[in-house]
């Protein structure tokens, strides 16, 4: 028997001996691999919890969600592909990775899902489940030989594992089972801990009775056990034991965690993925925090309600994604104009319109920056991490009410779904600083009273003697009242425009990664910066003299940015939104279209940036982008 | 309850406020325009309620009506087209102690914040709403509403409107959870007048339809029945909304029962009369506001659940 079988040209006796791939147990600093499962057979509990039970045993750990677009979509199709891919270190884990190097798969479609994206190496063990090759029904029988001839294209390893068969010999219903024998498999393959793995799939199941998690508990055991008999390999990737108390969880979790520890009170929203999440998480804990999440009627009315509600003193957020965000630009000018504290968090998907609407995109840059009519000066900022996304909301809470605006959180399906241990954050009273006090407005006090240096003023809020006025969206003076004059509406304009300028002063200039010169600069934002970070990494220790720039402030932009780009010989955005290549057909310099952020950096800085951008609904692979740089630095 | 924003100055309230308390800037409708007696009335409420100034905030839209706020002193907010309803919610949400109103115009209401309308209605919070409605979109000079009479030119449908307008009480009572519907006329003080005390004093959304006169674009609708009283047909009840004066100035005068659905929705369907007075009352309606309030904590204890939180999520 051959070492690495070709799945449609073996016996399916073959399966249940040993499998020999020679490869034996060998130590990697990080190894990444996923699981992949019709939709509603689990492969995404069975995902997380390995992400997760590796966080606990300290190692750095990153997942990926692979989401349908549909609930339970026609089994056995490419299209229904559910799953997780996850990225394990003996350090800090930053992002995805690269193509994955081990593939557990439910059945051939949804692997070749996969395949067609590119996301394993070439060579890839896969472990599938052998039932589908030796079908009764000769229909499948023949989809699993077309699929391993498209699939044939690559070295993949193909090891054949009787999941469906090994899992009802615990339960009866197999889709209710596999994934936890699956599970049981990567404990094997990657060393884990096996009580840790137990507790992972208690807490998977808490809520279920008690026999579930028992008849659980013997999947996962018996997946350990067939592995141990069968493979005769391990990926070792030793944990380091924690230096400090750690925390695993998504983007969309640690917004709400943040909005807890920022002391936000209402969370209005409408449903819409990748953002919904948030407020699950909310809805179920909000009670012990004395806040609300409101589901209101539309996505207008979401934002309608957090205005109103921050205009009578309580802290509110409003979250979206693309087609909410642009329901709510008429009320995003509304805030600006009346200067009230307001955040909204965008989890950016792909679009434009419905687009791809559980996958990663960053193309709301722009319409964010300028989508609502009228001139909007407003802040927005984008967490790079899931640990900034807990942090971003108490920093926007400050921001929002000392410069009485609207802030902007860009985050996107990545982060979202995303899964990873950060530092547990050591809690600030002040960070939930209590409404403002409704002690009497002095007499003469006016409720625009802009300092007219600042821009900045201070609002009256309904329930403070002596400030009763109205606030609205026609042009007002320092009294609110509506007025038409030229000289109102520029200063009124000016005011709400230099708090921002004010704002930029305090901010630091970003700090190059890799070097502060040399031949090429990556300038990026959002999520895409673990990935970024590492090609730069990988590209220095070639000997190639890239670095990259991450802003955290999109507007106002920090200041310096010009200054670091002025160091490299070339300077280029990498970002995930559409941009037209330089030598696409019909493109010239003139009628090119860039990336977002290039866009912005060439038309507020004059930098005369390259702009690399993708919209394949994928988070950037490290060594994608390694490439580009390769190509980009022509070699010495 | 949240109450750190219910202490406005520790002292106990011994002020008395006047209709003038109220007033604000000189309000700039057209002369003759029926907003005038509206915010008149308004004034004249908020002195019978005595309600403090700074604990009532006026929300609206945009149209004439909704300048309205604008010509109080009281906390007002003047939104956005077809959006008050949602800010005054969150307005209410989380500050029960506010005396909430909101001021729409036809478009306003029943065009493009239609959906609010439904919405609100359902959600019942405890506010008064004013439906002011002249028939057409006044500030945007004389387009068809949805509350335009059929076959009436404007300047969009030049050759008269082509379909039959909606009801907007007929409506209101459509959706569930309904709690407090009414008609009244603008010209009509005394009906106006007593019509929004008991819509102040009702518990949950309270929703008044009010014939607005707009000298400037629909005079020929308004003015026939300004000119003919024996139009109006006052609803009575012991329950209901009775005025004296009213009584004695109307000819015409039915019995209805405020709490018969059935019978506040057949009353929608009269073509003889213009029903005035209240339609249908509800006080066991949910009210969202007060479902949704929730025990509040210290800063310490929420910082406290926050570690339990943590720890949920440790490794
Ligand atoms: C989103 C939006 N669309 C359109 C307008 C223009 N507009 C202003 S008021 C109005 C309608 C006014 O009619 P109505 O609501 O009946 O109020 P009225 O002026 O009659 O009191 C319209 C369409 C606007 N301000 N905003
Ligand atoms: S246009 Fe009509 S509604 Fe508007 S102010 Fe004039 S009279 Fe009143």
């Amino acid at each position: 028997m051959s070492s690495s079988q070709s799945a449609s040209s073996e016996d399916a006796q073959e399966v249940y001996e040993k499998v020999i791939t020679g490869l034996g147990d060998k130590t990697y600093t990080d190894h990444s691999c996923e699981v992949v499962s019709d939709a509603g057979e689990g492969a995404q509990k069975c995902g997380q919890g390995f992400g997760a039970l590796s966080a606990k045993m300290g190692n750095g750990a990153w997942t990926v969600e692979i989401i349908p677009a549909e609930i339970e979509p026609p089994p056995r199709t490419p299209g229904s592909t559910s799953g997780v891919g996850i990225r394990i270190g003996q350090d800090k884990i930053t992002n995805a990775g690269d193509a994955v190097k081990l593939v557990i798969a439910f059945n051939e479609q949804v692997l070749l899902s996969r395949h067609r994206v590119n996301a394993m190496s070439d060579d890839c063990i896969i472990l599938i489940d052998s039932k589908w090759r030796t079908h009764v029904n000769p229909k499948v029988v023949g989809e699993w030989e077309d699929a391993m001839k498209e699939m044939s294209t690559k070295n993949y390893k193909w090891i054949l594992v009787p999941l469906e068969a090994e899992t009802l010999k615990v339960v009866d219903n197999p889709k209710l089972g596999k994934n936890m024998f699956a599970l049981g498999l990567l404990c094997h393959i990657y060393d884990r801990d096996v009580q840790i793995a137990k507790d992972q799939v208690a807490y998977t199941f808490r809520k279920k009775p008690p026999a579930v998690t028992e008849a659980n508990h013997k999947l996962l055991e018996a997946g350990i056990a067939w592995a141990a008999e069968n493979l005769d390999f391990r990926f070792l990737v030793p944990a380091r034991p924690p230096t400090s108390e750690l925390l695993v969880m998504n983007g969309n979790e640690a917004f709400g965690m943040g909005a807890l520890a920022a002391g936000i009170d209402v969370c209005a929203m409408y449903p819409i993925t990748p953002a919904s999440s948030v407020s699950h998480y909310l809805a179920d804990v909000y009670d012990n925090f004395g806040g609300m999440v409101h589901q209101a009627e539309d996505e207008i009315a979401a934002i309608g309600v957090a205005l109103g509600s921050s205009y009578t003193g309580k802290t509110a957020m409003t979250i979206t994604s693309g087609p909410g965000l642009a329901l709510k630009g008429e009320f995003i000018g509304l805030a600006l104009m009346i200067e009230m504290p307001l955040i909204i968090i965008d989890v950016q998907r792909g679009g434009p319109s419905t687009g791809l609407p559980t996958k990663v995109e960053q193309s709301d840059l722009l319409c964010v920056l300028y989508g609502q009519p009228g001139d909007g000066p407003k802040i927005v900022m984008a967490p790079s991490s899931i640990e900034e996304c807990f942090h971003c909301i108490i920093t926007a809470r400050q921001i929002a009410e000392t410069l009485r605006t609207c802030v902007f959180i860009l985050s996107d399906a990545n982060l979202a779904t995303g899964q990873t241990p950060f530092e547990r954050p050591k809690l600030d009273a002040k960070w939930m600083a209590g409404p403002p006090k409704q002690t009497s407005v002095p007499e003469g006090s006016r409720p625009y009273e802009w300092n007219l240096d600042t821009g900045i003023s201070e609002r009256f809020i309904p329930g403070q003697r002596g400030g009763e006025h109205t606030v609205t969206g026609l042009n007002h003076d320092e009294s609110s009242r509506v007025n038409y004059e030229p000289a109102t509406n520029q200063l009124g304009h000016a005011m709400r425009s230099r708090k921002i300028a004010v704002f930029a002063e305090t901010l630091n200039a970003p700090i190059p990664y890799g070097g502060d010169e040399g031949d090429l600069l990556i300038v990026g934002w959002g999520s895409t910066r673990g990935a970024i970070e590492e090609a730069v990494d990988r590209a220095r220790a070639k000997g190639l003299k890239a670095s990259s720039l991450h802003l955290t402030f999109l507007s106002p932009l920090q200041p310096g940015i010009k200054e670091a780009c002025d160091k490299f010989t070339k300077v280029m955005t990498v970002e995930l939104n559409y941009s037209d290549a330089s030598d696409d057909p019909h493109i010239t310099p003139t009628n090119r279209r860039r990336g977002q952020l290039a866009t912005l950096l060439r038309a507020q800085l004059l930098i005369d940036c390259g702009s690399w951008g993708k919209v394949h609904g994928a988070p950037l692979q490290p060594a994608v982008l390694l490439g580009i740089i390769e190509k980009y630095i022509p070699k010495a | 309850m949240d109450t750190s924003l219910l202490d406005i100055s520790g002292a106990a309230d011994e002020r008395t406020f006047t209709a003038n308390d109220y007033k604000g800037p000189t309000a700039r409708w057209c002369p003759g325009c029926g907003d005038f007696s509206i915010l008149a009335t308004t004034r004249r409420l908020l002195e019978l309620e005595q309600l403090a100034p700074e604990k009532t905030l006026f929300v609206s839209g945009i149209g004439c009506s909704s300048r309205f706020p604008h010509y109080l002193k009281t906390y007002g907010f003047h939104g956005i087209h077809g959006r008050a309803l949602p800010l005054a919610l969150g307005a209410k949400l989380r500050r029960p102690d506010l005396h909430v109103f909101v001021v729409m115009g036809d478009g306003d209401c029943t065009s493009i914040g239609a959906g609010h309308w439904i919405h609100a209605i359902r959600y019942n919070p405890n506010m008064t709403v004013l439906l002011l409605d002249n028939n057409i979109y006044g500030l945007t000079k004389k387009q068809t509403s949805p509350t335009t009479p059929v076959n009436y030119k404007t300047n969009t449908q030049p050759k008269g409107s082509y379909l039959n307008p909606l009801h907007p009480i007929s409506v209101t009572l459509g959706v569930a959870n309904a709690s407090f519907v009414a008609q009244t006329a603008d010209w009509i003080p005394a009906h106006l007048l007593a019509t929004m005390r008991a819509a102040q004093q009702h518990k949950g959304l309270s929703f008044i339809r009010i014939l607005q006169r707009c000298p400037k674009w629909t005079i020929d609708i308004f003015d026939a029945k300004v000119k003919t009283p024996d139009e109006m047909m006052i609803l009575n009840h012991a329950n209901g909304i009775t005025d004296p004066k009213v009584q004695k100035m109307y000819k015409n005068q039915m019995e209805h029962d405020p709490s018969d659905l059935d019978a506040a929705r057949a009353l929608t369907g009269m073509t003889s009369h213009i029903p005035l007075g209240l339609f249908y009352k509800n006080e066991d309606a949910a009210i969202y506001n007060e479902l949704r309030m929730n025990k509040s904590f210290t800063t310490e204890e929420k910082m406290a659940n926050l570690e339990k939180e943590f720890d949920r999520y440790a490794v």
